[in-house]
């Protein structure tokens, strides 16, 4: 086996903390996008928000300087769940809304392997409800990309979980009756010790989210906002579009006051009337809010509450606002490495070999010999 | 005093009280002396799902049966000969499965107003016993105020009255002991370990077993002691083992003997829970446990596992079966090893989780979308288990493909005498990781390169090559989407899908190659009549068969291990026989299999009541058809028959 290197915890975006890769070998030869392309023909729409994500990962890939070998894409089913066979590396397309379950047998088997998940909204919120949240809280070394097109793509357009409330769609011709999920304050209430989102066609902050994410050691979730030009196109443009963009992207950076608008005109503070936060128009002018009152976004906060209440500014219906970045990230014991030092400190105390332990394990209790 | 002391070939004895009153310690520890002493013996606790159903009443009533012989046994037994019964619904409620003259020993002491119209009793049934008019009056009753000589032997340790009566199921258990001469010291040492941190409960409970055994040994109230000699085994060092702990230990084994890690990924059910329990203790060889937010998710992560490179294993009973069926479909498309384990237990639905019931059988034959082929295993005794075990891992890890383990709650919970088997005399199983690049391609500049193909198979075996992440140029994507033949990229071609569905049921039939013959037990080799089974069913089969050839009739029985693919001598055999009888605790599932692929006319003898098969009732059926297919009148009663009687 290669040695492995601290390298990538020194460039993590908040040094310190320890890291999601810092026991899987490293790489020491330059390495290209083209070597984690496989030869596979990528088949999604033209103009799926899926391709510019696949782009990017394949960019990003070998800038974490690991090896290919040792990284591992896991993904359920649906369009986005096509994602690992487009990677040249160790991949499982696996069945609806498992992924997660699958890759928590494979991270707490291997701690030498960078682990991938890649989902949907329908298979990481619907189906696979349980496994989703059921990983963030046992905070397994592992790294969720959740492509949020809040539709159901791959079987042709019905609504998702994520979609909002009166959607028209196949299924819901008169409009859909459900109240969607925000994923981003499920994962914050499932324990989430790393929660971002970013969006498809953002490649920069993309890449940033994602290093951070491979970076942390336990669950990453990322919610990736991705157009479906074909079953909810535009589902995004508010905050696409460069006339609103302004408005419409709270950007959460850590030690950063929040603000945004044209101008960094509007900023948040804490709300003393719901506990929550508001959004308040910053300057001097009466009706406005001072510039020290804005709130600080602090992603390594123990405690939740306030990234809570930031996710809530996400619009429900038709999304016109939505903060953007990485609303938590904390460090907290992971799964699989309890379960590795579990092991590690029971093989330390049993002398003798394998097999002289299993004759003794056999042999144990109360035993009679027949001669 | 002294004291009478008669010769026994067997004795079954049943323990039945309150589910609060440790019924199955007493039993279990009784056990435990009688293997010790070194009899042959076969268990069956019998318990309610309710871990406290109401006390005093009928479905609260908690059992414990142990059948033990100086020769080799084969089942539980059908009916005890002593019944040991902690109060009026524990009575009541074995009663009826007493043979006439059986021995009952009775704790008078709960045999109270309310106590008797809890367990439907209108009148006390220990009043005017030795009166021609006694409902007990069949049996040779022996009333014991055993709770009072418990409270009343534990006094100097100052318990309250409660926790001093409690100690009464040790009184019984020492009064037991004596009556058929156990060795003593395991119990007191276990009580002292049991009990290690509570001093005076700890006293207590051994004061009470010595106290039984002292009742028992100067009193009058039992005149008679019994002998039951060792039964002759092969030598060997020996333990008593539950099918649970057997089929725990055989994991453990698989991965020392494959090099694997073991992964489980389990979701707690009943009875395979103990499984879950067992394994978490070994983490010293390397065996990690999961325990799931639910069965998919158990399963789910095992597939991970496998994929990583470990033995991924996952264990639950029928209903989790159910929720694992897509994920071990996926297992099937990626030819992954994967174990899956199936502690068989009443059905459909909830059904009897505490009961045991084979009719899991055809839904791990079928239960999953497509063309789905999985291996079938069945141990067919508790100690069984461990074997059972390997050899499902072994086919696992060398065919590339699930495979199903079915045990049941009989053999789960039961117990008998295990040999333990010595570590060299295992087989070893080598995982065989790709390591190298396997395919030669032409590129497009005219160039050799080379290649890894995950779904090129080994010519001997089909499986496919196993290359595990961390093996640099084996990078690999596989998935539950049809693979193309060799390359393994996904196909939708018509073609390479007919071939694929067919390869990979060719793979499964393969393993019959590797199967050793058949064991036909046909002691005169005249036999007309065949019993063929699977699992749990071989001790009832085998009691069963020898109580008809006592009786002077010829019969076959040969037991079933593997189940896909059925041995590759099956069809032969079955064909030898005029007619072939298969008992199965279920409507007919295996007899269904054996018709669908033999065009025999299997005939079915089944039961579905939660417990095993009656060797009695079962001989009677089995001589039905000798008498059919020799022409001849079968009476099994008209020659002394012993049950059990040794080959
Ligand atoms: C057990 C099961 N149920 C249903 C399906 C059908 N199905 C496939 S993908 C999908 C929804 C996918 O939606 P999403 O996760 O949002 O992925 P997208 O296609 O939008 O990327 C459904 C319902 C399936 N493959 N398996
Ligand atoms: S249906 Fe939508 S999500 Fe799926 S590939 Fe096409 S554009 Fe992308
Ligand atoms: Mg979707």
């Amino acid at each position: 086996m290669t040695t492995t290197s601290t390298s990538s915890t020194e460039n993590l975006p908040f040094p310190g903390l320890r890291s999601g890769v810092e026991l899987v070998p490293t790489n020491d030869q330059p390495q290209t996008s083209k070597e984690y392309t496989s030869d596979q023909e990528v088949r999604w729409c033209p103009g799926c928000g899926d391709y510019a994500v696949l782009k990017a990962v394949q960019g990003f890939l070998p800038e974490l300087g690991l090896r290919r070998e040792n990284i591992v894409f896991v993904s359920g089913i649906g369009c986005s769940s096509r994602f690992p066979y487009y990677l040249d590396t160790y991949g499982m397309h696996s069945i609806h809304g498992r992924a997660p379950s699958i890759a928590t047998g494979i991270a707490t088997a291997r701690e030498d392997l960078s682990v991938w998940v890649v989902t949907g909204d329908g298979d990481a919120l619907s189906i696979g409800g349980n496994h989703l949240i059921h990983a963030l809280r046992r905070n397994v070394n592992m790294t969720i990309l959740l492509f949020n097109n809040r539709i159901y793509g791959l079987t042709k357009g019905q609504y998702s979980p994520t979609s909002e409330a009166g959607k028209i769609t196949k299924s819901t011709p008169m409009g859909s009756l459900d109240h969607p999920f925000n994923p981003v304050s499920l994962a914050l209430g499932a324990e989430g010790s790393f929660v971002a989102r970013t969006i498809d066609s953002d490649r920069k902050h993309l890449t940033s989210v994602l290093s951070a994410a491979a970076a942390h050691r336990g669950t990453s979730i990322v919610e990736i906002y991705q157009n479906c030009p074909i079953f909810n196109d535009g589902a995004f443009d508010a905050i696409k579009n460069n006339d609103t963009k302004a408005d419409a992207i709270i950007p959460l950076v850590h030690g950063e006051p929040i603000r945004f608008g044209v101008g960094g005109g509007k900023g948040l503070v804490r709300d003393s009337e719901t506990g929550g936060v508001k959004i308040v128009e910053v300057g001097a002018e009466p009706g406005q809010v001072g510039e020290d009152q804005v709130l600080v976004h602090d992603a390594h906060n123990p405690d939740p509450t306030m990234a809570f209440a930031i996710s809530r500014l996400t619009d429900s219906g038709y999304l016109n606002q939505s903060p953007i970045g990485i609303f938590r990230q904390v460090e907290r014991p992971t799964y699989d490495d309890g379960a590795r030092a579990q092991i590690a400190s029971s093989r330390e105390a049993a002398p003798g070999t394998p097999s002289e332990r299993l004759a003794n394990l056999i042999g144990g209790g109360d035993t009679w010999t027949v001669v | 005093m002294s004291k009478q002391v008669k010769q026994l070939d067997r004795v079954i004895i049943r323990f039945a009280g309150d589910s609060g009153d440790g019924m199955q310690l007493t039993g279990d520890r009784f056990t435990q002396e009688s293997a010790v002493f070194g009899n042959d013996l076969v268990t069956l606790p019998n318990f309610p799902a309710e871990i406290r159903a109401p006390q005093g009443t009928l479905p609260g009533v908690s059992s414990f049966q142990v059948h033990f012989a100086d020769h080799d046994i084969l089942t539980a037994g059908d009916a005890p000969d002593v019944l040991v019964a902690m109060n009026p619904a524990a009575l009541k409620a074995n009663l009826g499965d007493l043979p006439k003259g059986a021995a009952i020993i009775v704790d008078t002491h709960d045999f109270t107003g309310r106590n008797l119209t809890k367990a439907g009793y209108d009148a006390n049934p220990l009043d005017g016993l030795g009166d021609a008019g006694s409902p007990l009056g069949e049996f040779s009753v022996h009333p014991v105020d055993l709770t009072g000589m418990t409270v009343e032997a534990v006094k100097e340790f100052g318990l309250s009255r409660k926790d001093a009566a409690r100690a009464k199921n040790m009184f019984a258990l020492g009064l037991l002991s004596w009556m058929y001469g156990r060795p003593i010291e395991s119990t007191i040492s276990f009580l002292q370990k049991r009990f290690a941190k509570v001093a005076d409960i700890r006293d207590a409970n051994i004061t009470a077993f010595k106290a039984g055994w002292n009742f028992g040994e100067t009193t009058e109230t039992f005149v008679v002691q019994y002998e039951i000699k060792p039964a002759p085994m092969s030598a060997g060092t020996y333990r008593n083992i539950t099918g649970n702990l057997a089929l725990s230990y055989g994991l453990v084994a698989a991965g020392v003997q494959s090099g694997l890690p073991v992964f489980l990924g389990s979701y707690p059910i009943t009875p395979a829970s103990d499984i879950l329990h067992e394994l978490s203790k070994h983490k010293a060889f390397g065996v990690t446990t999961l325990q799931a937010e639910d069965e998919i998710a158990g399963v789910g992560a095992a597939i991970g596992a496998s994929f990583a490179g470990s033995l991924g294993v996952t264990t639950t009973s029928g209903p989790g079966i159910a929720l694992k069926s897509e994920a071990i479909g996926l297992a099937v498309m990626t030819e992954l090893p994967l174990l899956v384990i199936d502690v068989q237990r009443g059905g459909p639905s909830t059904g009897l989780p505490t009961k045991t019931e084979q009719a899991d059988l055809l839904q791990a034959m079928f239960g999953r979308n497509g063309e789905a082929p999985v291996p079938i295993v069945a141990p067919q005794s508790p100690g069984d288990c461990f074997d059972a075990a390997i050899e499902a891992a072994r086919i696992a890890i060398t065919y590339r493909t699930p495979v199903m383990l079915l045990s049941d709650g009989y053999l789960a919970n039961g117990s008998e005498p295990w040999r333990i088997p010595e570590i060299d005399d295992l087989p070893v199983i080598d995982p065989k990781f790709a390591t190298e690049r396997n395919q030669t391609v032409t590129a497009k500049d005219g160039s050799d390169v080379e290649e890894y193909w995950p779904y090129l198979r080994d010519e001997e075996t089909l499986a496919r090559p196993w290359a595990i992440p961390g093996t640099p140029g084996l990078e690999h994507r596989i998935g539950g989407l049809e693979k193309g033949d060799g390359h393994g990229n996904i196909s939708y071609d018509p073609a390479n899908h007919d071939l694929m569905v067919r390869t990979r049921q060719a793979k499964v039939d393969r393993i019959a190659e590797s199967l050793p013959p058949l064991v036909v037990d046909d002691p005169s080799g005249e036999a007309k009549v065949l019993v063929i089974g699977w699992g749990s069913t071989y001790g009832p089969i085998g009691a069963g068969c020898r109580r008809v050839r006592k009786a002077g009739y010829q019969v076959a029985q040969v037991h079933l291990r593997h189940l896909n693919p059925f041995p590759k001598d099956l069809g032969e055999i079955l064909k030898r026989y005029d007619k072939v009888l298969c008992p199965e605790m279920n409507l007919g599932q295996l007899s269904l299999l054996l018709r669908g692929k033999y065009l025999v006319d299997a005939i079915g003898y089944n039961q579905v009541n939660g417990m095993p098969i009656k060797a009695a009732s079962l001989a009677e059926a089995i001589g039905g058809l000798v008498a059919e297919a020799e022409g001849i009148t079968v009476d099994l009663t008209s020659s002394p028959i012993a049950e059990e009687a040794s080959k």
